[in-house]
């Protein structure tokens, strides 16, 4: 101890002890941080961020600007999260191809691969809701009748009924909802994509938005039952109108013609 | 004929069965001096003359699937929750009305067949009425001594509406609650009287709980019932006023030309009853016609884009659709002209084109009985307004649908609202002056074929080098049929001075009437048929022209 004691007045020695404490909340800090694991996703994170960076940056950066910020041509993604991008590239939606009043669904471009990288690098930007998992927005169990009575209260003032779609103003439009993925149809009802409101959790929970997602699998998909045959793009009575006049009142006439045709003149004129 | 039997046909034994049945049902009925009076009725052949027996016998299917479907139906605003077959629905709350409904579509055997039988029947009969009635709108067939079954054809169109949309509101779901609404918001419009209407049709406040056993008592006794009676009515006249009949050899307007009743028309009509009701039914059991289930019920919270009435209102929606949305506040008052103005056109539309006939009787003041149909193009002034009433109308239509054709056609809603807006003054002009012009076209070609023969599409060539079309000389029954019609001269007004020579004093209407007398009938408004001098002096010639 002597000779510790002696070199106490060392001018090195404050370096000496701050050097032991650091070590030692280094030492303890890494015996109580999470485990390794993690260490490793954050990596595989910070990748993925930085690639979808790359991907941004010849995607979508000329309208959104070179850090999500925004400019004239596109909004600002600072906070739409993950679901926003998931949505609006896993239906095609994104990149726009041109402006308009609504930008339309189109081929996907990129794969879920690229678009989980993007989707990365825009949560970076700031907080927003992820992508759902399949337990969250899959339909099984979840109650078709509730769903239904939440989309007429909800949904079908802009979709219709059963989701085929309706006109906004100008151009604007509710598209269809045949055929989109569950978890699409999850995502756009919690990032309220275009001219869509959002529905939060706060909203319509999870359970609703499985209810919903439920209707109209059992309504709008290739499982529905038509009890009364041709649905007629079950638009209601414009499509039943035009029905009726072309082949009802036309198949009539047709029949008309084809029996005043037939007499019983002796011989036929 | 009576039922004493002479010593003659008792020696030949008992006359047969049938006879002996007719004979007893004569004794008390009077059926062989209707028979005899009916069985020989001349009908004349023309498809287009079976448009009526499409709306007869449409009314016929729809009277017997709706008797069916009263059966099943409980006209009832009671809440009810739902434990029928449908999935999607299971646990819902909704009235009595949806719920039987329901349980008709999909518990009761062949319910919802019956159930779209009776839907198409009902919008095919309304579109049946539409074309027939424009069928004897085009060919003058309105005329004396026609006009009141002219009125009442109309009346039944205009009740056919009416009961279409009780009919169309019963099953109480979200389409057509939507629809009732829209109805009861007209009827909020009217000034003054309007929320007392409204409380006085709903038993208080919108919905209520009764408007359902209303219209339910509406739509299967009173509508029904008078359109049955103005049925009866319409036939009975044309019974008394016979057909009419195009023009052509043989046919005049004293004579009918055709089949007797009994066999030939009772053996086609019967026939063709089958026909309607074979083509009715395949289309109901091939296309959906309100899925109630996928619209769900009736709850004046919700909404659904698309919301629009069977096609025959389709007009009114448009009307509604297209207005803009004015109102005026005064005093603590609101007008709402956006919905009021809509009210007061929506009759006058229908009324435009019943009141047709009566204008042009007042034109022409024509006094005589006309059993020979005018070929449209022969009457270009009528048939210009017409189509011109025809092209207002498929406007309004295109209003009503306007968010469909934004969707399928990508066109912006508010385009098309604006489209509605001008065409519905614009377009009626437009679809007129067209009119008139192909009229007067086809009317020269006639005039050209009566003189000049018909084009064969054969060149000559002469000896000299000049070519030629050949064209051949039509048959007299053709000639007749071109040159059947007759033209009317313009009426004048008369001399400005009585026979005393005093001045006279011209009433307004009858300058009015002399006004559209020309516009009728000048020579800018129809082209003079050709004369047997004209033709004579043209086919005497010797070579071509």
């Amino acid at each position: 101890m002597k000779k510790l004691s002696a070199r106490r007045r060392h001018p090195l020695a404050a370096v000496v002890v701050l050097f032991i404490a650091l070590a030692a909340c280094a030492g303890l800090y890494t015996a109580f941080a999470p485990a390794d694991k993690a260490q490793a996703d954050e990596t595989a994170q910070s990748l993925a961020i930085e690639e979808g960076k790359k991907l941004y940056a010849v995607g979508c950066a000329s309208c959104h600007g070179t850090g999500g910020q925004g400019t004239s041509d596109g909004p600002s993604l600072v906070g739409v999260g993950a679901a926003a991008v998931d949505f609006q590239v896993g239906t095609g939606r994104m990149p726009a191809q041109q402006p308009g009043a609504q930008v339309p669904r189109k081929k996907v471009i990129y794969s879920q691969a690229e678009i989980d990288q993007l989707a990365a690098y825009i949560a970076s930007l700031g907080a927003g809701p992820s992508i759902p998992t399949k337990e969250e927005y899959s339909p099984e169990g979840a109650d078709a009748a509730k769903g239904g009575e939440l989309f007429r209260t909800n949904c079908a003032q802009c979709h219709n009924f059963t989701g085929k779609g309706g006109a906004l103003s100008k151009g604007k439009y509710a598209p269809t909802l045949e055929g989109v993925d569950p978890k699409h149809i999850y995502e756009a009802m919690q990032t309220g994509p275009q001219n869509m409101p959002s529905f939060p959790d706060t909203t319509l929970t999870e359970k609703n938005k499985q209810d919903i997602i439920a209707y109209l699998d059992a309504v709008n998909s290739d499982k529905t039952v038509e009890p009364g045959g041709l649905s007629l793009g079950g638009l209601g009575p414009v499509s039943e109108g035009l029905f009726a006049w072309v082949f009802g009142l036309g198949g009539l006439i047709a029949v008309a013609v084809w029996v005043a045709a037939r007499t019983a003149k002796a011989k036929k004129s | 004929m009576s039922t004493t039997t002479t010593p003659e046909s008792r020696s030949r034994g008992k006359a047969p069965a049938g006879e002996r049945v007719a004979d007893w049902a004569d004794g008390r009925l009077g059926i062989y001096s209707l028979a005899k009076a009916n069985m020989r009725k001349i009908f004349p052949d023309h498809w287009s003359f079976m448009l009526g027996e499409v709306c007869l016998y449409t009314f016929i299917i729809i009277i017997i699937t709706g008797v069916y479907l009263t059966l099943f139906f409980h006209p009832s605003m009671n809440e009810v929750t739902y434990h029928g077959s449908y999935v999607p629905l299971q646990g819902q709350l909704m009235s009595e009305a949806f719920n039987s409904t329901m349980h008709i579509s999909f518990d009761v055997r062949g319910g919802l067949l019956i159930r779209q039988i009776h839907h198409w029947a009902a919008l095919i009969f309304l579109a049946g009425m539409f074309v027939h009635m424009m069928r004897v709108f085009f060919t003058g067939a309105f005329r004396k001594p026609r006009e009141v079954n002219w009125l009442f054809g109309f009346l039944l169109f205009v009740l056919g509406m009416f009961t279409g949309f009780t009919g169309y509101s019963l099953p109480d779901d979200l389409l057509s609650g939507t629809g009732v609404r829209f109805m009861q918001g007209a009827v909020l419009s009217v000034p003054v009287v309007g929320t007392y209407l409204s409380f006085f049709l709903f038993g208080g406040e919108f919905p209520g709980g009764d408007f359902v056993a209303r219209f339910y008592s509406v739509h299967i006794l009173l509508l029904p019932g008078i359109m049955l009676g103005l049925v009866v009515a319409h036939l009975i006249l044309v019974f008394y006023h016979k057909h009419t009949q195009f023009a052509g050899p043989g046919k005049t307007n004293n004579n009918v030309v055709g089949m007797p009743l009994l066999p030939v028309y009772m053996a086609k009509a019967g026939g063709f009853f089958f026909l309607v009701f074979g083509v009715i039914a395949v289309i109901s059991a091939i296309a959906t016609i309100n899925p109630i289930w996928s619209l769900g019920p009736y709850r004046p919270d919700q909404v659904s884009t698309g919301a629009q009435p069977d096609w025959y209102m389709g007009f009114s929606e448009g009307l509604i659709r297209v207005m803009p949305g004015w109102e005026i506040n005064f005093a603590g008052h609101t007008l709402v002209l956006g919905v009021f103005i809509p009210l007061v056109i929506f009759p006058l539309v229908l009324v435009a084109i019943a009141v047709y006939p009566f204008i042009e009787a007042w034109v022409t003041g024509d006094k005589r009985e006309h059993h020979i149909l005018d070929r449209p193009r022969n009457a270009p002034t009528r048939t210009a307004f017409g189509v011109a009433w025809i092209t207002w109308y498929m406007v309004l239509l295109i209003g009503g649908g306007n968010d469909l054709w934004a969707t399928h056609f990508h066109l912006s809603i508010n385009a098309i609202t604006w489209f509605v807006r001008i065409a519905f003054f614009v377009g009626p002009v437009i679809a007129f002056v067209i009119t008139k012009r192909i009229c007067l076209g086809l009317q020269r070609r006639d005039r050209d074929k009566v003189l000049h023969g018909r084009e064969t599409g054969i060149i000559k060539r002469l000896p000299h080098g000049e070519f030629i079309e050949v064209h051949e000389p039509l048959s007299q029954e053709q000639l007749h049929t071109l040159t059947a019609h007759e033209q009317y001269i313009p009426a004048q007004v008369g001399p400005a001075v009585d026979e005393n020579g005093v001045k006279r004093k011209i009433k307004a209407s009858e300058k009015l009437r002399a006004k559209l007398s020309k516009a009728y009938y000048s020579e800018d408004s129809q082209i003079p048929k050709p004369t047997v001098e004209e033709y004579k002096e043209i086919t005497s010639g010797h070579g071509h022209h």
